[in-house]
């Protein structure tokens, strides 16, 4: 479902001493700035490949965490049509999750160990699931949302400077616009309902629209990561550019489903051409950030549950496909010995 | 309060297309709730995949049954406002989904019987069952491979999927012959050559399970005795916990689009 703006520390661009060394890192900024891709095996220095290995893997844990708040409301959707659309929309991001543990896969680390990273709580998935889904309006509300927030973050990144992940990236930004449309669509109908529907939506945009807007990240100001990652060509636009154009397209979908976003200072500003709003709740972003957000720990326990049950499963197939292997060679060394 | 719930006056013909499509629903809600705790991320994406086939079977075939009873109704009226004892799905796709050994046996017991089942409804003399049954068929193909592929390496992969296999395959078997029972109701269906006779499936039936155990190492239990019930509606406990998920929604906002 989308990626957060990255958040964790780290220290890039480390002076390099090495005179062949800083050739091929200037060579590799040369590739990069003719807009030219990296690809798994070409050289790279060794900040870009964590830099990217951390975005994507947090991006694959977030699509993979993402599966649960939705999937909450897998059997209670209240058609036929919704039941099976959600259930696709799930499936699709359990498939968003497959491609980046797969490109991330390119740049040296196995599925296992970020899968590791993510259970023992050292990787970062996207805060934003961390708040409950409540009533079906919130499909609605992640959809239009969610998504919406994940769309401004995941456009430039199907130019991003890695083949690998730009090309991911292609496929799931098609598949998140269809997302979001959907999620519209839920509101859409919500406010066009009975009373009780639309106040079911409009809890649900006063509930998700702060979370949304932290999902950009720290502002321009706190933010460590920008200018290296922009350098490298991976993020290519700051957090609060980005906030900004979620905000600008957005505002005007709720004003048109007839709710009110929660607020007050929210106002166009005819001179930028830009609707400005409110001071965003950073403390309430680091905590869940920490792990005090309303469902941290019950996301993570079904995460870790869901791997620990699956653990005998996994242990089965690979004993029957070795089992396979040396009946197979068994069979092949038969004729020889005869 | 005036209830939402309906009843259907079900013709022979009614009531074949309810059975069939409420062993869809229910097997697809099953599998639904799989969503995202699955082994591994590629069974995530195929349990879903299969729930979706099955809630897509259940679309067409409540649409054609709310074309039968003609009334008006809709899909979601036939999925959303029927009680516990208007449901004619069999006792089998509402157990619970247990470790992931007892969905696959539910799934392999069950595709065993659908798959054939709606390649012989190919030749239906039912127009809109022969379509719905030449979709179905390729997607029931597809359910069979891939939960008896998972049969074998579970019952031939290490002691614990082997023992934990047998243990679902010994709790779910006495609910695999009710797939085969029919009653003079459908006998009438069959006679005219819109439906096939389910026992008419058991040969393929046999043939297909006795394949995969033999591969996977399994047992047959020998159990003699059989569940049954669900085509009259008489359920066993589970099903009131899955429609009141199911229809929580429609129930509580009577009359409202979603």
């Amino acid at each position: 479902m989308y990626t957060q703006a990255l958040n964790a520390q780290e220290v890039h661009g480390r002076p390099v001493v090495d005179p062949a060394e800083e050739a091929r890192g200037a060579r590799f900024q040369a590739r990069i700035d003719a807009e030219d891709r990296i690809e798994p095996n070409d050289w790279m220095p060794e900040g870009y490949r964590r830099t990217l290995t951390r975005q994507i893997s947090q991006h694959a844990h977030s699509e993979i965490v993402g599966m649960l708040p939705e999937g909450n409301w897998i059997t209670r959707a209240p058609s036929l049509k919704r039941k099976a659309a959600l259930l696709a929309k799930v499936q699709d991001e359990a498939g968003h999750g497959l491609y980046l543990y797969s490109a991330a896969e390119t740049l040296g680390t196995s599925r296992e160990e970020m899968f590791e990273q993510l259970l023992s709580g050292r990787a970062k998935y996207s805060s934003i699931f961390n708040y409950p889904t409540l009533t079906w309006a919130d499909i609605g509300a992640i959809g239009w949302l969610v998504d919406g927030a994940a769309i401004m973050n995941q456009i430039p990144l199907c130019r991003c400077s890695y083949g690998p992940y730009a090309r991911a990236m292609i496929r799931v930004c098609k598949e998140e616009s269809f997302h979001q449309r959907q999620g519209y669509e839920i509101m859409l109908t919500l406010c066009r309902g009975t009373p009780e529907q639309k106040a079911m939506a409009q809890d649900a945009l006063n509930r998700w629209w702060w979370p949304c807007l932290m999902m950009f990240g720290p502002p321009d100001s706190e933010s460590q990561h920008s200018d290296q990652s922009a350098k490298w060509k991976i993020k290519r636009f700051t957090n609060d550019e980005l906030r900004q154009k979620f905000v600008d397209a957005t505002v005007p979908q709720g004003r048109y489903l007839g709710l009110t976003f929660p607020d007050p200072e929210l106002a166009f500003d005819e001179a930028s051409g830009h609707w400005r709003f409110g001071t965003i709740d950073w403390e309430e972003f680091k905590q869940v950030l920490a792990g005090n957000g309303p469902c941290n720990r019950q996301r993570m326990k079904q995460r870790r549950d869901a791997h620990a049950a699956g653990a005998w499963v996994r242990e089965a197939a690979m004993a029957h496909a070795q089992k396979r292997a040396r009946r197979a060679a068994e069979a092949a060394a038969l004729p020889e010995a005869a | 309060m005036t209830t939402t719930s309906i009843t259907l006056a079900e013709t022979p013909l009614l009531a074949l297309v309810l059975r069939r499509a409420d062993d869809a629903l229910i097997l697809g809600h099953r599998l639904s709730e799989w969503c995202g705790h699955g082994p591994m991320l590629e069974e995530d994406i195929a349990l879903a995949n299969i729930a979706l086939d099955c809630v897509g079977q259940a679309r067409s075939l409540y649409d054609y049954a709310a074309t039968l009873d003609g009334r008006g109704l809709t899909e979601d009226d036939l999925a959303y406002r029927r009680d516990v004892g208007q449901y004619r799905n069999c006792l089998l796709v509402e157990q619970p989904n247990g470790d992931f050994a007892a969905t696959i046996v539910r799934q392999v017991l069950a595709s065993a019987f659908l798959d054939p089942y709606w390649r012989a409804m190919t030749a239906s003399a039912d127009p809109t069952l022969a379509a719905i049954a030449a979709k179905a068929e390729k997607e029931t193909a597809y359910h069979l491979r891939h939960s008896a592929e998972w049969l074998i390496r579970l019952g031939d992969g290490t002691p614990e999927s082997h023992e934990r296999t047998q243990a679902a395959l010994d709790d779910l078997w006495p609910y695999s012959g009710e797939l085969m029972e029919s009653d003079d109701a459908e006998a009438e269906l069959v006679r005219a050559g819109i439906a096939v006779d389910p026992a008419a499936i058991r040969p393929a039936f046999d043939a297909t399970v006795a394949m995969v155990l033999r591969e996977a190492t399994l047992t047959a239990p020998a159990a003699p005795w059989r569940q049954g019930g669900g085509r009259v509606g008489r359920h066993s406990e589970h099903l009131g916990f899955i429609l009141a998920d199911l229809q929580y929604l429609q129930r509580a906002h009577p009359g409202a689009t979603w």
